[in-house]
């Protein structure tokens, strides 16, 4: 398979703490790979850093996705290449309603009975005409995300711990909608890709991940069956990992 | 029959004792500069109406072809050149100049110059010393007219104080809609606007009141206005200001006279180039069971300074409640806002009354996070910003509404 998203050795700091230590890795397109890691680790900041957040300064390296340099592209140039994200706590915007922004996001081409099945599905309908993320519960913060995202259907989705803030009756739904989301539910989608950051693991119930990562201070250190992985942290936590290095 | 000239003389003397008085608020203006008087005649359709005046009443709101309108009144300068009455709507409600209210009903001395103070300063008092008519609205008794009535006030040419008094009187159990569009013709016109505003709603009675100005960069505004409401009355305010303006001063007042009475005041403003503007409400409940909101929506730009007032004053021993929420962003490092709420409880030991004021720059977070959706930086911040300002004001045309978010995106774009 073609390489979707390539790292190589990139180091990058958040208000001058340098938090990535050198990353390297590289996906396929399609590929849905996990990343597992103790707090601070630096998996949300690997994650920012590939949307293109200006809070997270690259020092070295360079990002490559679909062949092209995007280390120096700002959000907006990701975005519209392909790149989208599901933000573990994403900002309230107040007097932009959820409706507006599926408005705005829809240009890109979505039809509106795509749009509207999807708001079904996520059992949106109702919170349409409330400002974003204003006053939304965990599960309706996570599912508003997804929903914007199948409405931007980006090629590569990253998805910053979507079970968390998540009641048990809602992380089915969440399973199913990041499923379709990434055209597992159906035939597998061959070009869209996705890395999802888990610390329970739950969400590997409803995606067939192909690969895990443990991220342990700064660096990408075990790749694996997703499964196998998680299996081993709940034995032994990230203990092994501070041994390891 | 007239209102009696006594009552009249009565007024102007009260006035001319008032008229040197100066402001509490806003920058002194020097009357004398505004002289000039034009008569002009009047029109027999709106359409008839010169290309650059047809342009200035439509960005206010107004329709030329009177669609979904119950009646329209116009005046230019200090002319009052148009006058209208659906004929669907003859017996439920009337419209005229108030200088013809004045010549046909006597009884009008209970409501003209009975709420704003005549001295209040020496605006006021120009506005009776040399009133150039201004609009008599009054919609009978439990009649509920569809669709508003529009009122345009333009000015067209220079040196003009346009000294309007208008009168809108909601009859028991009655409601109507009333937009009112206030704008120049020429846009590097110098003068002043006054207004006088009195509006009474009577037992039960509603009144949505949406003002949108569209002044310019030599103009100064000073509008003074009083809503009176009686029991269950209902008083809903609605003000626009996208438009540059060289100063504006106005603290209208809603006066919650009856018990149960009830009033909203939503004001959205975009402070451009050097525009001083200094604009509040005040609730004053004094019924018991009233209840008030005044919400006000403020972005400063280039050198623009505005001042955001909001007052509630509660007065009544019984139940009363009352919110303000006052909110500002400044978009440059030349511009300023100053948020100043007050609440007063004189002895109102039963009454609720509760502000929240906030000034900031429009949040990165906010922009970023849109930005992640494929929107442009420009664009997310236009949506923010028309969001903040949340235009979602009932009965404002769908063009208007798109003219608005079109000025609002142009000048966030500007402002980066």
């Amino acid at each position: 398979m073609e390489v979707m998203l390539k790292v190589e050795d990139l180091w990058v700091s958040v208000e001058e703490r340098q938090v990535l230590k050198g990353v390297n890795f590289s996906m396929d397109y399609g590929e849905i790979n996990v990343l597992f890691g103790p707090n601070g680790a630096g998996k949300t900041t690997f994650m920012m850093t590939l949307m293109g957040f200006p809070k997270y300064t690259v020092n070295q390296g360079r990002i490559y996705f679909k062949g092209a340099d995007i280390t120096r592209y700002d959000l907006y140039e990701r975005a519209k290449l392909g790149l989208g994200i599901s933000f573990q706590r994403p900002p309230t915007v107040r007097g932009v309603t959820l409706q507006k922004m599926i408005d705005i996001i829809a240009q890109n081409g979505s039809d509106d009975a795509h749009i509207k099945e999807k708001v079904e599905q996520l059992n949106l309908a109702g919170h349409l005409q409330r400002g974003l993320n204003d006053g939304f519960s965990g599960g309706e913060m996570k599912r508003s995300e997804l929903l914007q995202l199948m409405v931007q259907r980006p090629e590569l989705v990253l998805i910053d711990e979507p079970e968390s803030g998540v009641d048990i009756e809602n992380i089915s739904l969440v399973g199913q909608a990041i499923n379709s989301l990434l055209g597992r539910d159906k035939v597998k989608d061959p070009k869209r890709g996705a890395i999802i950051i888990t610390h329970t693991g739950y969400i590997l119930d409803f995606v067939n991940a192909d690969r895990g990562y443990i991220v342990f201070d700064g660096v990408f250190m075990c790749r694996g069956n997703p499964r196998d992985i998680l299996g081993e942290v709940k034995k032994h936590g990230y203990r092994r990992c501070a041994e390891c290095r | 029959m007239p209102v009696r000239q006594s009552y009249l003389a009565h007024v102007k003397a009260q006035a001319a004792a008032a008229k040197e008085k100066k402001a509490a608020f806003g920058p002194d203006i020097d009357l004398a500069r505004y002289t000039e008087h034009i008569e002009r005649g009047k029109i027999e359709s709106l359409e008839n109406l010169p290309t650059q005046a047809r342009e200035a009443a439509i960005m206010t709101g107004i329709s030329l072809e009177e669609e979904e309108r119950a009646g329209s009144f116009l005046q230019v300068d200090q002319s009052v050149v148009y006058e209208s009455l659906n004929k669907a709507y003859e017996g439920q409600l009337e419209i005229m100049s108030t200088t013809d209210a004045l010549e046909k009903y006597d009884w009008l001395e209970e409501y003209f110059w009975k709420s704003v103070p005549v001295d209040q300063d020496k605006y006021t008092a120009q506005a009776a010393l040399n009133m150039t008519h201004g609009y008599f609205i009054r919609v009978f008794a439990h009649q509920k007219p569809q669709y508003p009535v529009q009122s345009c006030l333009l000015v067209a040419e220079n040196y003009i104080s346009q000294n309007v008094h208008n009168i809108i009187i909601v009859e028991e159990g009655a409601e109507l809609q009333v937009i009112t569009g206030c704008t120049l013709s020429k846009s590097e016109a110098e003068g002043i606007h006054l207004g006088i505003s009195e509006f009474y709603v009577k037992r039960g009675g509603k009144l949505f009141f949406t003002m949108i100005h569209n002044w310019a960069d030599n103009f100064h505004v000073r509008p003074r206005t009083w809503a009176v409401v009686e029991e269950e009355g209902s008083f809903v305010s609605n003000y626009v200001l996208l438009k540059p303006v060289k100063s504006i001063q106005a603290f209208p007042v809603a006066y919650l006279k009856g018990d149960r009475a009830s009033a909203k005041f939503n004001t959205v403003v975009y402070g451009l180039k050097d525009s001083f503007i200094d604009l509040g409400s005040r609730i004053i409940l004094e019924g018991r069971e009233t209840r008030g909101e005044s919400v006000a929506r403020t972005i400063a730009a280039g050198e623009s300074t505005i001042y955001s007032r909001g007052d509630l004053v509660a007065r009544t021993k019984e139940y009363c409640v009352a919110h303000l929420d006052c909110r500002g962003i400044v978009l440059s490092p030349r511009a300023n806002i100053y948020a100043i709420p007050q609440l007063v409880s004189a002895g109102a030991m039963k009454a609720e009354l509760s502000h929240e004021a906030s000034i900031g720059p429009i949040a990165e977070e906010q922009v970023e996070y849109l930005m992640s959706r494929g929107i442009s930086r420009d664009d997310a911040i236009s949506v923010i910003t028309s969001g903040f300002l949340n235009l979602d004001i009932p009965y404002i045309p769908e063009f208007l509404d798109r003219s608005i978010k079109e000025v609002i995106r142009a000048t966030s774009e500007e402002a980066l």
